[in-house]
């Protein structure tokens, strides 16, 4: 497949392939709708790359496999749904622990509990706040096209790397499953050097210790400080977020990510054409949630509304940034059920009343 | 002649030498070691015959083991 | 002077630090043994270890091999992520107790032997949760107490010990399952010998070696005391054995289906 082409491809796959053009060669996953196709895609192309596919008996056993795998100093992958992702928790936090590098993308299902299998936004907490025990952090990126989520996957990988800590691409069952024209970038893989690694130890060096105990707590708390540079590095250098008509810094700013921007954007338009001044913020990056671009925003704006697929998580992250200098509401569906724009039009036409 | 090195400090007097040594050689020392136990000692080396049976009971790996190598016969 | 041969010492593979088992627990028999096969096979630069969740947590500090800290039960999974990323040369083993291995990661020890991961797991097997206090294992024996047993065991209530060498047995990929154990000088040996075996095996197939151990604290027995409670009570219930290696393969291994030859389409 010539790469500057355009191929319209379903955003499952297209992830996958992102991510095996971003050097990755070994998958472990577990079947969960609605990111099936990852691994289906993943267990017929990895072979033809000489790469790994296996599929694990949990995703608890996947999410170690990854840890085991990581260790070895090579890029690695896993992708679940939702209650997948919950099953992963622990795994994550050894990840971030043992400071090991991987990219764990969730394509986000109906929740709570087996929920559905509809696109949500109900695990933005999960994700950017509660993604298994203890004091750590990962980098969460929000796609909102499948172009997108091919560009973050290469990203992911990158960061992954860079800051040998997991990252997280939190996707939904829409961007999973809709097909649209993407192109792959054409940049090379950066390879990382990676002395830490488990790889047998050599005469000349001591033996590596892939490890996140710490039974000594001053020790556990210089390791924890430790992290917490490297996650203040993240905060200071990798947010990242769109705005959209925000140039005459209308009075009214959505604030939504991945599928629900794109929603919002064509509400926007709409109500634009019949002179309604408003505009949207978008987070890329849900972590480190873009705090700088945000809080420039807030003094000309009168009210914000934030608008997700879920009950209201994102929206924590906007209070904590605009605070009680202006109005934040809040218009959502949970349950896997998708806000229209009609919907999102008349939630706008209340704000001014 | 025969002989073991007993690292005491590494010795947490558990004894599961003393009846590996058949014959009844070791016993734990009046003394402390660092961590405070009384670490194993062997009152009669020159019976020892090598035969390493509490090197190889010992959880601690803390025994090493000479062997006395047989005189080699002349021509 | 007349010449002496040191006949016995600590392998190049332990590190020197002190191990923090109790008294008189045979872990530290067990690590001995694994230390020199890896010397012995001159292994040390291929091989990676993984150890537990348990009383074998900090065994990351005595081998002297690089080596992954597992969580709970699931040290199989990430020596299979570690076997399916390194080269085929490398050796992977597991170090497990009874809790890790045949409670929380019963799953992932099931499945990786059924795979037929090349890799060798070594279990510990002593019949109670060492690290936590002393609670019932998944192999604690028919009316044994423990701090959550006090009563004893009671197989009306929580069914019988698991045999995890016969379980294994039943699988279709593994080509090395023996159960020895580390307690008297003639097992002790005998033990190196199973885990040569596994560990010359590994490249071909799945591997694994259980080893009855003792826990003197966990028991409240006198390190002595408990190397005779395991001969009479377990070796009963676990017996010692070979239950499968590549020139008896039982009929459990044979396949039961000629590999299927799947018309590969993809190969337009």
């Amino acid at each position: 497949m010539a790469t500057a082409q355009r191929l319209l491809m379903k955003g499952t796959e297209a992830i996958a392939e992102a991510a095996i053009r971003a050097g990755c060669r070994h998958f472990f996953g577990y079947p969960i709708t609605p990111q099936n196709e990852i691994p289906e895609y993943m267990s017929k192309r990895l072979p033809q790359v000489g790469g790994v596919y296996l599929q694990a008996e949990s995703e608890v056993s996947a999410s170690n496999m990854l840890y085991g795998a990581g260790g070895s100093g090579v890029r690695v992958m896993t992708s679940s749904s939702s209650p997948g992702i919950a099953l992963m928790a622990e795994g994550f936090s050894y990840l971030c622990g043992s400071e090991i590098p991987a990219v764990v993308v969730n394509i986000m299902r109906g929740g709570p509990g087996l929920g559905d299998i509809q696109p949500s936004q109900g695990d933005y907490a999960m994700c950017t706040k509660g993604f298994g025990h203890g004091d750590k952090h990962a980098i969460v990126l929000a796609p909102s096209t499948v172009q997108e989520a091919v560009d973050l996957m290469a990203l992911a990988f990158d960061l992954a790397d860079q800051y040998r800590n997991p990252c997280v691409v939190m996707g939904d069952g829409l961007i999973g499953q809709m097909m649209e024209p993407v192109t792959f970038p054409e940049a090379p893989v950066k390879v990382y050097d990676k002395p830490w690694a488990a790889t047998g130890k050599p005469p000349t060096r001591k033996h590596n210790i892939i490890n996140s105990l710490y039974l000594d707590p001053e020790e556990l708390e210089r390791h924890v400080y430790h992290l917490f540079e490297k996650y203040e590095r993240m905060r200071a250098d990798e947010q990242r977020h769109e705005t959209f008509m925000l140039d005459d810094a209308p009075p009214v700013v959505i604030c939504a990510y991945g599928t629900m921007a794109r929603i919002a954007k064509t509400a926007i338009r709409e109500l634009r054409k019949t002179g309604v001044k408003i505009g949207l913020f978008r987070p890329i990056t849900a972590w480190p949630f873009p705090v700088e671009a945000l809080s420039g925003v807030v003094q000309s704006t009168k009210v914000f509304l934030a608008v997700e697929m879920s009950m209201g998580q994102m929206i924590e992250d906007v209070r904590m940034v605009v605070g009680r200098d202006r109005p934040v509401k809040f218009f959502g569906r949970p349950g896997g059920v998708i806000p229209t724009v009609e919907e999102i039009i008349h939630q706008v036409k209340l704000l001014s009343n | 002649m025969n002989r073991i090195v007993i690292d005491e400090d590494r010795c947490k007097a558990c004894g599961l030498c003393i009846p590996a040594c058949n014959r009844d050689l070791l016993a734990l020392a009046a003394k402390l070691n660092a961590k405070g136990y009384h670490p194993i000692s062997i009152h009669d080396m020159d019976e020892c015959t090598a035969c390493a049976m509490c090197a190889i009971v010992c959880p601690e790996v803390t025994i090493f083991v000479y062997k006395q190598a047989k005189l080699k016969k002349a021509g | 002077m007349s010449e002496e041969q040191l006949i016995f010492k600590r392998s190049k593979a332990l590190t020197d630090a002190y191990f923090h088992y109790c008294p008189g627990c045979t872990h530290g028999i067990a690590h001995r043994l694994i230390a020199e096969v890896i010397e012995e096979m001159d292994i040390q630069d291929k091989t990676i270890g993984v150890c537990p969740v348990g009383c074998s947590v900090l065994a990351y500090n005595y081998f002297d091999v690089d080596i992954h800290e597992a969580s709970h039960g699931r040290a199989p999974a990430v020596a299979t992520g570690i076997r399916r990323t390194l080269p085929q040369d490398r050796y992977v083993f597991t170090y497990q107790g009874d809790g890790d291995l045949a409670s929380i990661g019963m799953a992932e020890i099931v499945h990786a032997a059924n795979r037929g991961e090349k890799i060798t797991v070594v279990f510990i097997n002593n019949a109670i949760y060492g690290m936590t206090g002393g609670q019932m294992a998944p192999t604690t024996l028919p009316g044994m107490r423990t701090t959550t047993s006090p009563y004893g065991r009671d197989t009306a209530l929580c069914g019988h010990p698991i045999r995890m060498c016969e379980l294994l047995n039943t699988l279709v990929e593994p080509v090395f399952v023996a159960r020895g154990a580390v307690t008297t000088p003639k097992y002790i040996n005998r033990a190196k010998k199973l885990l040569r075996q596994a560990f010359e095996l590994q490249h071909t197939g799945f591997t694994f070696v259980e080893l009855l151990s003792t826990c003197p604290t966990g028991w409240g027995l006198t390190p002595e005391n408990s190397v005779a409670w395991l001969e009479r009570n377990m070796v009963p219930f676990f017996p010692l054995s070979v239950f499968r290696e590549p020139a008896a393969m039982p009929a459990a291994a044979t396949k039961y289906a000629p590999d299927l030859k799947v018309k590969d389409d993809a190969k337009a």
